[in-house]
């Protein structure tokens, strides 16, 4: 199942741990960032899977238990070199918090009433506001141009559904993941009729 | 022996906490505070403030928190284990799974379904992070003295700088911060 052959498994590894770690110490403000700084690195940097995949893995990170982050990394690390890319993405993306939550832990009323620190992680949330606004421009506006209306249609509106309804997540991926069940059973028919 | 009870109580926060981050957090509270005693109240308040500023999950933050406040390193080690498992079995299975089966037509039909709602969630996750930037309150009420005009320059320059200069991102979001820091010492 892995991309690569056996002997470049370990520059891949190599490279797949260093990745996570670096993209981790920088993932503030939720689990999705990371997917977006994933995306920037495996799919645009190194076109080791495509955009789709990245979505796909999005998906399954999201439908699993546990921290979307922690199952991001898990689910591109998998999907690039099987369990070893499991092992070396998951633990470069808990190395950095780790760290610094141990040496946060030993002095936080320092830092949690440091204003310049907080004036600093306030001014990031622009900044990975603007990564993640990038990236999903990027990719809706590939979902738009794919020429499938009901596509275009989806993303509307499970948006409307999770931001003005307040729908839960996994409520809406299973939804979307039922509604193309039946659409692929759909044509099926049409086409066996035809 | 405590590091045994670190490591399970995490696993099942590890197991139940679905949709991530906020999803995570009544079910740490439960096991830390009220099951385990391991830490206070205003300890854990501490404790949600420090995840909200440092990178990485909430769980894991919590985890090496916990460990290290209860067991030293080798608490957090074993804290965090025990979150990160479920996650990696579950997802390494689904992983495998999607790595078989997905040219199967009716699958590659629902991926195709799916993904843009993935789209949206992530969009959804960008929105609520420029809001509480871009908004003093945190709250979308358009008054003047709410709206915070330095952060929506920084968020235009960000962009800029990212599509039309490719910018890498993660330097284009420690410039974020730095200008921040840098225009509040001024």
């Amino acid at each position: 199942m892995e991309i690569f052959q056996k002997k470049q498994r370990l520059p891949v590894l190599l490279r797949l741990f260093t990745s996570t770690l670096y993209l981790s110490a920088f993932t503030f403000g939720g689990g999705y960032v990371i997917v977006t700084l994933l995306k920037n690195t495996f799919v645009d940097k190194y076109h080791w899977i495509s955009e789709e995949e990245m979505l796909d893995l999005t998906a399954i990170a999201q439908s699993a238990p546990g921290a979307v982050a922690v199952n991001g990394a898990a689910a591109v690390g998998c999907r690039i070199a099987g369990i070893p890319g499991v092992l070396a993405s998951v633990l470069g993306a808990v190395i950095p918090p780790m760290a610094i939550l141990s040496l946060v832990s030993l002095c936080y009323t320092v830092f949690c009433s440091n204003p310049w620190i907080s004036a600093a992680l306030n001014g990031m949330k622009a900044g990975v506001g603007a990564v993640i606004t990038s990236v999903v421009w990027d990719m809706s506006s590939r979902i738009v141009r794919s020429k499938d209306p009901a596509n275009t249609l989806i993303l509307i509106l499970s948006f409307c559904l999770c931001w003005f309804g307040g729908v839960n997540v996994i409520c809406i991926i299973l939804a979307a993941a039922a509604f193309g069940v039946l659409r692929s059973l759909h044509a099926k028919k049409g086409g066996s009729a035809a | 022996m405590i590091c045994l009870s670190l490591f399970l109580s995490f696993l099942q926060i590890g197991l139940f906490s679905f949709g991530g981050g906020y999803a995570a957090m009544p079910l740490i509270q439960e096991q830390v505070v009220t099951l385990h005693g391991w830490l206070s109240m205003e300890t854990f308040a501490d404790l949600v403030t420090i995840s909200e500023m440092t990178p990485g999950p909430i769980a894991v933050n919590a985890a090496t928190f916990v460990g290290t406040q209860t067991a030293g390193f080798a608490g957090a080690v074993a804290a965090t284990l025990g979150c990160v498992l479920p996650s990696c079995l579950f997802v390494t299975l689904l992983a495998f799974i999607y790595t078989r089966c997905r040219s199967l037509p009716i699958l590659q039909q629902t991926l195709a379904s799916l993904r843009p709602a993935v789209v949206s969630m992530i969009a959804k996750a960008g929105l609520t992070i420029l809001i509480s930037a871009f908004f003093l309150d945190g709250t979308a009420s358009l008054i003047r003295e709410n709206i915070s005009v330095r952060m929506i320059v920084w968020f235009a320059a960000a962009l800029f700088l990212l599509r039309k200069k490719k910018w890498n991102p993660i330097l284009v979001m420690a410039l974020c911060g730095i200008c921040e820091a840098a225009f509040c010492a001024v």
